[in-house]
């Protein structure tokens, strides 16, 4: 068995399906590429992929991984390998979810859920100009613990938002707002960007957001699982 | 005009499930729309998850796409949440391939599987900006054509129709596309003139081109108004499905829906001849796919769709006689990783559980038959002619092949039913759990009990439905009898929906009014549990002088005029006179496709033929082809012999 990590995009119209409707495009994918996954055992077999964390429905994100166990040893180099199986899989896939970098990787690291700390977000923000947006931001980052309530398992928790923000910026103006960039910490569970906006004074909306990297640990470094320079031009060349 | 994504695109974090309204599935076609053109919007008026499986849609929308002169682009119901947006941002309803307004299209082509979805169609119309009803609709509006098995009486959704084409679909599509194409390039004028057009295509009924006549509060007759339009609408039927591979390119969509497997039609037509079946009547004769191009299609689809499940789909799959051959085929070529077959409808009997316990090898939950009645007398009175040892035999397969869960689905308020018979359904679950008990220590049969509904084009068309209260009495007897049973679960039907079903299949023109009041007052989704309101029904009725007595509770007699006289599904009205007939006498009739003629009709009007592979019946199966259960491929003598009379119910009279 191999287990080959896989980096992929969700943008456009098929951002409006859920995570797991996408767990679901990825094993037809799968059997469509002629691809042979390793099953669970047991009464109910499953594939044996794994996903890293769930992307909300609606948001983009140029950085979504997921870990497949295959049946076959690479006869081959191991990267022309993965390349190979991701070639044929990109075809698969449906428009909007393109593989953006693929690679073997050892079955003992630890899974995408655990090891991943944070994510960076591009969030585009409607109704407030650049200035006001500065302020709020700097409102919001100038203090120590921002408290809010939260509906969790029908609930209602009270929780610090502002360890979470590793950091935020504002980038930049657009036509009707402004973009923003922010780290938000996942661990113990992931603080979503909707959650932060509404936890700044005063609370803001989105027009979009997009996930694009997702951060994990490697001694003292900040690493992605996978970069998406792994990709080399015959990927992207097997795109239509 | 253009799409209007980037609108909704903004609105789309706003309602439940945006999935449904962002199209982008696997065999979507993005058609170029041109003046010349025939543009269709195909339209289920039911939520993206029940309608997308939905093959006849499907079938429809590539044979247009493939045409010259015709583009064809789909849309479902918005669900409420949806709709709502949609009118408070002024958003007009859309496709959901090229997200263009409904407004752009020709037509806008519903398919009516179900009565209850009547207010969902008025909902789209609605929303797509288009003037409720046919009269109050200019040259520049689109044409509202309804198909599907509801328009064999669309009489209550008339007044909004410009037009319902009777049966098959594949052929008449390409007719009608030709009379809109030419109307389009004379000039697109005069609206009248292009119903005329319509109704001279055949299995295309114009309901504004004729008249209703009421005596007395009843349906005297419907008769053309002008002369040259036909008195009689004959249905569609394509005589060969091996001309017509469709879907070629099922539709996979990126969310989960119903039926969420690869699904490939193996024959259309039954000749089971059950007497509640309204599909069984209507569909006839018996036309198979040849077995090679169901192996074809099955291996092809599964290759392309990624799908590792395929339904063989007809009325009764086990009695394709191709049926080894496919399922050996398919198992013998796997791809990738465990593909299974299903079969969506289970004859009852041993040599069909064979048949499922050869293809389900994995994931052995539950396994479904349909007895629909509890009691011999009764099931030949329906004519579903399933033994007990049939079912026992079934069921103890079943168990003894590693199922645990048996669902058993029964009718009541048929026809002559008494509460013996009722009660009998407890009687065979009860059984069912004692045989499952000798195979595991917890068997479970669950029994599902609807509420009959008498349909346009059967023998029980005359039968006064049982009442609301009736309906719920019967259940109930079910309720308290089963409370006692261990294994059994009892699920029920929800009585009030099935007499507002009853009330739109067999109603008449007058309901326009009752089903236009209902959608006013927020009536949609009535298919659905939490939307059903028994109450904005019962309401509209009143205000237009109408009752539940007389529109759903009375036997009519065989002097009075139906409102579905004026078509005709190729039954000849007499032979469905004589079967209702039959069945109060609790004579039974064995399925013809192996037995003499019956002349119901439906070969002979058309000039067509039931088109089997194989000249003996299948093996396995006493029901309906008389054989012995034992010995597959031999008719028994004395075909069409009466069963003996049972007593004739004192409810019945004319």
């Amino acid at each position: 068995m191999t287990r080959v990590r896989v980096r992929f995009s969700k943008t456009g119209k098929v951002r409006f399906v859920s995570h797991r409707d996408v767990a679901r495009i990825w094993e037809r994918a799968l059997r469509k590429a002629e691809i042979r996954v390793a099953y669970t055992e047991g009464f109910s077999p499953r594939p044996r992929v794994s996903f890293g964390l769930a992307l909300a429905t609606g948001y983009e994100s140029e950085a979504e991984y997921l870990d497949m166990d295959l049946v076959d040893e690479p006869q081959i180099d191991h990267q022309v390998w993965a390349l190979q199986i991701c070639r044929q899989l990109d075809l698969a896939l449906p428009k909007g979810v393109d593989i953006v970098a693929a690679e073997v990787v050892d079955r003992s690291i630890d899974s995408l859920q655990k090891a991943v700390e944070s994510c960076t977000w591009h969030i585009e923000v409607d109704g407030i100009g650049y200035a006001n947006a500065i302020e709020c931001v700097d409102g919001f980052l100038s203090k120590e613990n921002v408290v809010v309530e939260r509906e969790r398992k029908g609930r209602t928790v009270r929780e610090d938002v502002r360890a979470q923000v590793f950091a935020l910026d504002v980038t930049g103006a657009t036509n009707q707002g402004v973009r923003l960039v922010a780290e938000l910490g996942t661990q113990p569970r992931a603080l979503r960007p909707t959650e932060l906006l509404m936890a700044i004074d005063p609370p803001l909306r989105a027009r979009s957001v997009r996930r694009m990297n997702q951060w994990m640990s490697q001694g003292s470094e900040r690493i992605e699982p996978l970069t998406a320079d792994a990709a080399p031009n015959t990927l992207a060349e097997a795109r239509v | 005009m253009s799409s209007l994504w980037s609108e909704l695109e903004q609105v789309l974090d706003k309602v439940q499930k945006p999935a449904r309204y962002i199209g982008g599935e696997d065999g979507m076609i993005v058609p170029a729309h041109h003046p010349d053109k025939a543009a269709w919007l195909l339209i289920y008026p039911d939520t993206y998850e029940v309608g997308l499986p939905n093959q006849g849609l499907q079938i429809l929308y590539e044979i247009l796409n493939e045409r010259s002169d015709a583009v064809a682009e789909r849309t479902y119901a918005p669900w409420t949440d949806m709709a709502s947006v949609l009118r408070s941002r002024g958003l007009p309803l859309f496709s959901v391939d090229t997200h263009r307004p409904a407004s752009d299209f020709d037509v806008l082509a519903f398919n009516l599987a179900a009565e209850l979805v009547y207010t969902n169609l008025l909902e789209c119309v609605d929303l797509a900006g288009v003037p409720l009803r046919t009269a109050e609709r200019a040259p520049s509006d689109p044409l509202v054509i309804a198909g599907g098995h509801c328009a064999y009486n669309p009489e209550p959704v008339a007044d909004f129709i410009d037009a319902a084409v009777l049966g098959d679909g594949e052929e008449v599509i390409g007719e009608i596309t030709r009379v809109i194409v030419d109307w389009k390039a004379a000039g697109r004028s005069d609206r009248h003139d292009l119903h005329l057009q319509l109704a001279g295509v055949p299995g295309v009924y114009v309901p504004s081109l004729y008249a209703a006549t009421f005596n007395d509060q009843r349906l005297s007759e419907i008769t053309p108004r002008e002369p040259g339009v036909p008195p009689v609408i004959e249905k569609r039927t394509v005589t060969d499905l091996a001309d017509w591979p469709y879907p070629r390119h099922q539709l996979v969509p990126l969310t989960e829906v119903v039926h969420d497997r690869l699904n490939v039609e193996v024959f259309r037509g039954c000749t089971r001849g059950c007497r509640f079946c309204q599909a069984g009547m209507i569909t006839r004769p018996v036309r198979e796919r040849p077995a090679e191009q169901v192996r074809t299609m099955v291996a092809d689809g599964l290759k392309r769709t990624g799908y590792d499940e395929v339904s063989l789909t007809s009325l009764s799959t086990a009695d394709f006689s191709g049926i080894d051959e496919v399922i050996a085929a398919t198992m013998e070529d796997e791809g990738c990783g465990q593909i299974s077959v299903s079969l969506p409808s289970l004859r009852v009997d041993a040599f069909t559980v064979e048949i499922a316990a050869q293809i389900q090898r994995a994931r052995r939950t539950g396994l479904t038959f349909a007895p629909e009645a509890g009691s011999w007398r009764l099931r030949t009175v329906i004519n579903k002619l399933i033994t007990e040892e049939d079912l026992y035999s079934a069921v103890q397969s079943a168990y003894s092949q590693g199922w645990r869960r048996v669902k058993l689905y029964f009718l009541t308020g048929l026809p002559t039913e008494t509460d013996e018979d009722t009660l009998g359904i407890l009687e065979l679950a009860k059984r069912c759990v004692e045989l499952g008990r000798t195979h595991h220590r917890n068997p479970s049969v669950t029994v599902s009990v609807g509420g009959f509904v008498p349909k346009p084009f059967t023998p029980f068309q005359w039968f006064g439905q049982n009442t609301e209260a009736e309906l719920r009495r019967k259940i109930g007897l079910l309720r308290d009898g089963a409370r006692h049973l261990k294994g059994v679960q009892l699920k029920w039907h929800d009585s009030r929906a099935s007499v507002i079903e009853g009330l739109l299949s067999r109603g008449d023109r007058r309901l326009g009014f009752v089903i236009e009041d209902v959608w006013k007052n927020g009536g949609v989704f009535q298919e659905w549990s939490e939307h059903f309101d028994l109450d904005l029904w019962t309401a509209a009725l009143n205000r237009h002088n109408l009752s539940l007595e007389e529109q759903v509770y009375r036997h009519r007699t065989d002097e009075e005029a139906l409102p579905w006289d004026h078509l005709s599904a190729g039954l000849h009205k007499d032979f469905l006179w004589q079967d209702w007939r039959e069945a109060l006498e609790g004579a039974g009739l064995e399925d013809c496709r192996w037995t003499p003629c019956y002349d119901c009709g439906a070969c002979t009007g058309y000039g067509v033929e039931h088109v089997v592979a194989s000249a003996t019946p299948p093996a396995g199966g006493s029901q309906g082809t008389g054989q012995n259960l034992a010995r597959g491929g031999e008719v028994p003598v004395g075909l069409g012999e009466k069963l003996s009379i049972q007593k004739v119910p004192a409810r019945i009279g004319s």
